[in-house]
């Protein structure tokens, strides 16, 4: 039993059950009426539609499990629903899947991430409780009267803020991607749906103070290069970001699609750094260190630096580069006719704005542009759909983004030919999607 | 007809100051206290590559390995080797190879950042809870059985700061754009 029927059961006194008694009679002799003029109309018609463009009486509905569909009318017409003002509404308990997974092969869920189940998603904004994770040492929970924001090194006035403060600073409330560099690595296992694939991408509006308000408030210095941002978590991440960025886009962010932050989103304070590496938008913000030059920390050194095939490795890789998913139909849906589908999906660039995104069916022999929805928006999931007619044979489809600067999303083997197969980060390959005959959808890669 | 158009000549002057006025009111100076140095000590834990930040003390290889048998062997290994946490030894040459091996000795450009890392992040289960010596003591072990430091070293701010990695040199900064994907309409697989 849930929460919302202990609650209606309790709601009810006996009055309320005598009256939807009373209503529960009054619709059954209506039903009756409806039944019995329905038989009429379909004794005087053939099989198939009527004149009047009606279908025949479905018999499939005479079974137990048809009981809510019609000529019956459902139960939760003839009877009350939940109370109103549940406090915090949630989804509905039919649907089970739209749920995070922790990402498959992880060994404990202290260091590790989980993905948005972007198969079960529609449109461009990730609901807050499906936000990808990725935590290094769980998810704190944090007082916010007991946590500060110390802004110091080469500034003027070094500061230390109450999250109240920083809310009383002119905000701004724009909507971006968030990515996390591994989403996914370059070699197999390749994931069985759009989740495991690429299920480490979500977007939301975020709110917050530009953190060159609060630089300019402090009195930044020239010497100043970089900024280091530590978590308030058991990790205490900490990462560098180059101060050209931070006088840019960068947030310090307490709000998301309108609520303040998540725990695992860092509340109540994170930063947000739009277009770059998800691990950069440090979350449980506590500190940050204005300096000269990078930390040099383990997150931008032993990790999240991408290594190449000649044993070299790329540091300050920081821009998610444009990329985009097909997540309608993606791995485990299935089409059920031939005929027209919708293929849907999800586009982005960590440089600005979507311009395009070409879908092909035939395995990237021919491309055709989709329909973009508006607003298009600078560093954040553009959504795009293209009508496709499946004649019930085996197809490969796929989508290709391209962005503002002219850059064009790459296959599989454009990013191996550069880089080789072991650099892990950073990989916004074109996904294969394969529809089999039977209608079963596939990763494409094999 | 012209006194009329200097009394809305003067409304405009005077609109105008006012705007310019109410602009520059705008007032945020209370917002942020004054951080003290003490606070800031308590939190700041920051170390720089060229050893700012690293604390006074010091810590010895031998005094270290008792430390990563109490401390870290259950997740890291008996010899350093890995298990739910991360290989912490190994991987020298592998770098080039399909199978790289990404270790604090075979691809970590500095020191300082293993000092840094251990100090703020581990022991996993109970962060911050190692006295500096002991942080200093452990870092001094994991390079000495990664044959960076010799098994007698003692090391402090200055002499860990001069350990120069193996891998120091072989990162660049970030030179993509690394693909000329074209946008191909039709007959693409030909091409």
């Amino acid at each position: 039993m849930n929460e919302n029927e202990e609650s209606t059961i309790a709601a009810q006194s006996h009055t309320s059950l005598q009256l939807k008694q009373n209503h529960a009679g009054a619709r059954a002799s209506r039903r009756h009426f409806l039944l019995h003029s329905s038989a009429v109309v379909t004794a005087a018609v053939a099989a198939g539609a009527s004149k009047d463009g009606y279908a025949a009486t479905d018999t499939t509905a005479a079974t137990a499990q048809a009981d809510n569909l019609p000529p019956n009318i459902p139960k939760w017409t003839r009877s009350l629903g939940s109370p109103t003002a549940s406090p915090y509404g949630k989804p509905s308990d039919f649907e089970k899947k739209a749920i995070r997974n922790l990402y498959p092969g992880l060994k404990e869920p202290m260091s590790a991430y989980s993905t948005s189940p972007l198969q079960e998603l529609d449109g461009a904004i990730t609901p807050n409780g499906l936000f990808y994770e990725r935590h290094h040492a769980g998810v704190p929970q944090i007082d916010p009267a007991e946590h500060r924001l110390m802004l110091h090194g080469l500034v003027e006035r070094p500061l230390v803020f109450t999250v109240d403060e920083l809310r009383q600073f002119p905000c701004v409330s724009p909507t971006y991607f968030l990515e996390c560099s591994g989403n996914p690595s370059f070699v197999p296992p390749y994931g069985k749906t759009a989740a495991e694939v690429a299920g480490l991408v979500s977007c939301a509006q975020w709110t917050g103070v530009p953190l060159k308000t609060l630089l300019e408030h402090a009195g930044l210095k020239k010497e100043a290069k970089w900024i280091v941002a530590e978590g308030a978590d058991g990790a205490a991440m900490t990462r560098s970001i180059p101060i050209e960025k931070c006088l840019d886009d960068v947030l310090v962010a307490y709000s998301q699609n309108g609520e303040r932050l998540r725990p695992e989103q860092g509340y109540p304070i994170r930063l947000f750094v739009p277009g770059y590496e998800g691990n950069m938008s440090i979350k449980w913000l506590r500190r940050l260190h204005v300096v000269d030059e990078p930390g040099y920390t383990r997150e931008e050194t032993g990790k999240y630096t991408d290594l190449m095939a000649d044993g070299r490795a790329r540091k300050f890789s920081f821009v998610m580069e444009c990329k985009s998913i097909i997540t309608q139909p993606s791995g485990t849906h299935k089409l059920t006719r031939k005929g027209t589908h919708e293929i849907r999906g999800i586009a982005w660039s960590g440089h600005g704005k979507i311009t395009a995104v070409d879908v092909s069916t035939d395995g990237g022999n021919t491309w055709k542009p989709a329909t973009l929805q508006a607003p298009v928006m600078d560093k954040a999931l553009t959504a795009f759909r293209f009508l496709f007619d499946w004649n019930g044979e085996e197809h490969i489809i796929m989508s290709r983004a391209i962005d503002e600067t002219g850059y064009v999303q790459p296959t599989l083997a454009q990013l191996i030919e550069a880089r080789g197969k072991m650099s892990f980060y950073h990989n916004n390959a074109i996904q294969p999607w394969k529809i089999a005959a039977s209608g079963e959808v596939t990763n494409g890669r094999v | 007809m012209d006194g009329f158009k200097a009394i809305l000549f003067g409304a405009g002057i005077a609109c105008m100051s006012f705007a310019i006025q109410a602009q520059e009111t705008h007032d945020f100076k209370g917002l942020g206290k004054p951080l003290g140095h003490e606070q800031l000590s308590g939190w700041n834990i920051d170390v720089f590559p060229d050893g700012t930040g690293l604390p006074e003390g010091s810590g010895t290889v031998a005094h270290g390995e008792k430390v990563y048998k109490t401390q870290c062997m259950s997740c890291h290994g008996v010899n350093l080797e890995g298990g739910l946490g991360s290989a912490l030894i190994g991987g020298k040459g592998s770098l080039a190879t399909e199978k790289p091996v990404k270790t604090i000795g075979s691809y970590w450009p500095y020191a300082t950042t293993v000092f840094d890392y251990i100090r703020r992040a581990m022991p996993f289960q109970s962060p911050q809870s190692l006295s500096n010596e002991d942080v200093y003591s452990v870092t001094a072990y994991l390079l000495a059985k990664n044959e960076i430091v010799p098994g007698d070293t003692t090391l402090d701010a200055k002499s860990l700061a001069a350990v120069k990695m193996p891998n120091r040199d072989n990162f660049y900064v970030d030179n993509r754009p690394d693909t000329k994907n074209t946008r191909c309409m039709a007959e693409c697989l030909k091409k």
